[in-house]
């Protein structure tokens, strides 16, 4: 077996090959079920993060992934690719203006509740994280969600769930801010 | 609803091993004290959401987003080179069609970013990024100018090793990957936190390329060989491999 390529960190000059404003939208504004996700990165003293991107990647509204692996029967939406990418601004802000994914399988015969799989990246991250934003909103559908579920703490499984913000041009708006480290620190997985 | 996939029929992706990457905390470089998580990760079993990955949506390639030393015709300053090689999975199976993102300083070691104070002269004809999508056997191939060191403020005197950022999707989300890759012989390893927060010193030594004049072009450019190797599949599928 080959040993793997090591990861190293973004550095703070990341926007010049990687920041593609297009790429925070996964759909556009008007569209039908639009929402926009809004929030923040924060370092362990709650300062703003102005050099960090998050990527996400999720399900269309069928719960069926643009990728060939995802052998469900669910139907592919042309043109939605379910990546997205924002760079942060010098207030650690990020957007996204996507759909709300359908459920997807989960292990075993579980269903998993409405969910985005999240990178970050940032300088000071050698490495980058793993998170997931889940949705305040979908109260029965989180209650049968694996992976939540096995946050215990209702704190830190608070820290995974987007909030509705407010409406803004008929969008919903829900706000989901990352901290790195301490106070409030998400939840971050090993995958 | 995606109810009728059936997980039994998928292979999951082989786990890191703690010795490959950095740690989240490495307090040589000074900017992870405050940007580490605390907390230890929490072990996530794979699922759909894992085995899938972004592979198409990055926009078409224009022409010329390989190559980073020209700009509108003009010429950048510097040793220009090849960088080519080739990404495979631990299981050396090539990585056909996945989107590969580069940045870098210039000859002189500056970034064209307003945060990038360092003194020494922009490039009018350098901008630093480029994109290339690997063909059917894994191979991509980027022509650019050889980027200087450059100082940075974490300790006195501090200079990164000349590298390129690079930047990798894979097949599915969990196979992302950003890292640098550096050049053979540079005096600087020894001194640079980033490089050496990677604990293996074999693992480490993976992110130099190697010299090879056979892709030279004479009279044109020198030439960097620099392969990647992204997380495989287990052999086993995911139920099997939980009943064990
Ligand atoms: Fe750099």
């Amino acid at each position: 077996m080959r040993g793997i390529t090591p990861s190293q960190t973004v550095g703070p000059f990341l926007k010049i090959g990687l920041e593609r404003d297009e790429l925070q939208y996964l759909v556009r504004e008007d569209a039908d079920g639009a929402i926009k996700i809004l929030g923040h990165v924060y370092d362990g003293e709650g300062k703003p993060v102005p050099d960090a991107m998050i990527e996400i990647w999720q399900a269309n509204i069928h719960g069926k992934y643009a990728h060939p692996d995802d052998s469900s029967e669910s139907a592919i939406i042309e043109g939605f690719s379910g990546f997205g990418r924002s760079c942060t601004d010098k207030d650690g802000k990020f957007f996204f203006v996507t759909v709300k994914p359908g459920r997807v399988s989960g292990r075993g015969n579980t269903l998993q509740a409405p969910h985005l799989a999240v990178n970050v990246f940032a300088r000071g991250m050698l490495k980058h994280q793993v998170t997931r934003i889940y949705f305040e909103d979908e109260i029965e559908s989180n209650s049968e969600d694996p992976i939540l579920n096995s946050i215990v703490e209702k704190a830190d499984r608070n820290t995974l769930l987007a909030k509705i913000s407010q409406s803004e041009k008929n969008n919903f708006v829900y706000s989901f801010d990352i901290h790195l480290q301490g106070e409030g620190e998400t939840v971050f997985f090993e995958v | 609803m995606g109810e009728n996939f059936n997980m039994a029929d998928f292979k999951e992706y082989m786990r890191d091993g703690q010795v490959d990457h950095p740690p989240a905390l490495y307090e040589d470089y000074k900017s992870t004290v405050l940007r580490s998580p605390s907390r230890k990760a929490v072990r996530l079993e794979h699922t759909l959401s894992e085995i899938t990955g972004p592979i198409y949506g990055h926009g078409p390639i224009r022409e010329g987003e390989d190559d980073l030393s020209i700009v509108e015709g003009e010429e950048a300053q510097g040793q220009r080179i090849f960088v080519s090689g080739q990404v495979l999975d631990e299981n050396g199976k090539a990585v056909p069609n996945t989107l590969i993102e580069i940045w870098q300083c210039n000859a002189a070691g500056r970034y064209r970013h307003e945060v990038d104070q360092h003194p020494a002269p922009l490039d009018p004809n350098f901008v630093g990024g480029g994109r290339v999508v690997t063909d059917d056997r894994g191979s991509y191939k980027f022509t650019t100018i050889k980027p200087g060191a450059y100082p940075w403020g974490n300790h006195h005197n501090a200079w990164r090793p000349a590298h390129i950022h690079f930047s990798l999707f894979g097949p599915a989300f969990v196979t992302r990957l950003i890292t640098q890759m550096y050049f053979p012989g540079d005096p600087l390893f020894p001194f640079d936190p980033i490089y050496n927060s990677i604990p293996n010193e074999k693992a480490r030594e993976r992110l130099i390329s190697s010299f090879d004049l056979e892709t030279t072009e004479p009279d044109f450019a020198l030439s960097f060989k620099f392969d990647f190797v992204l997380r495989g599949k287990n052999s086993t599928p995911f139920e099997q491999e939980n009943k064990s």
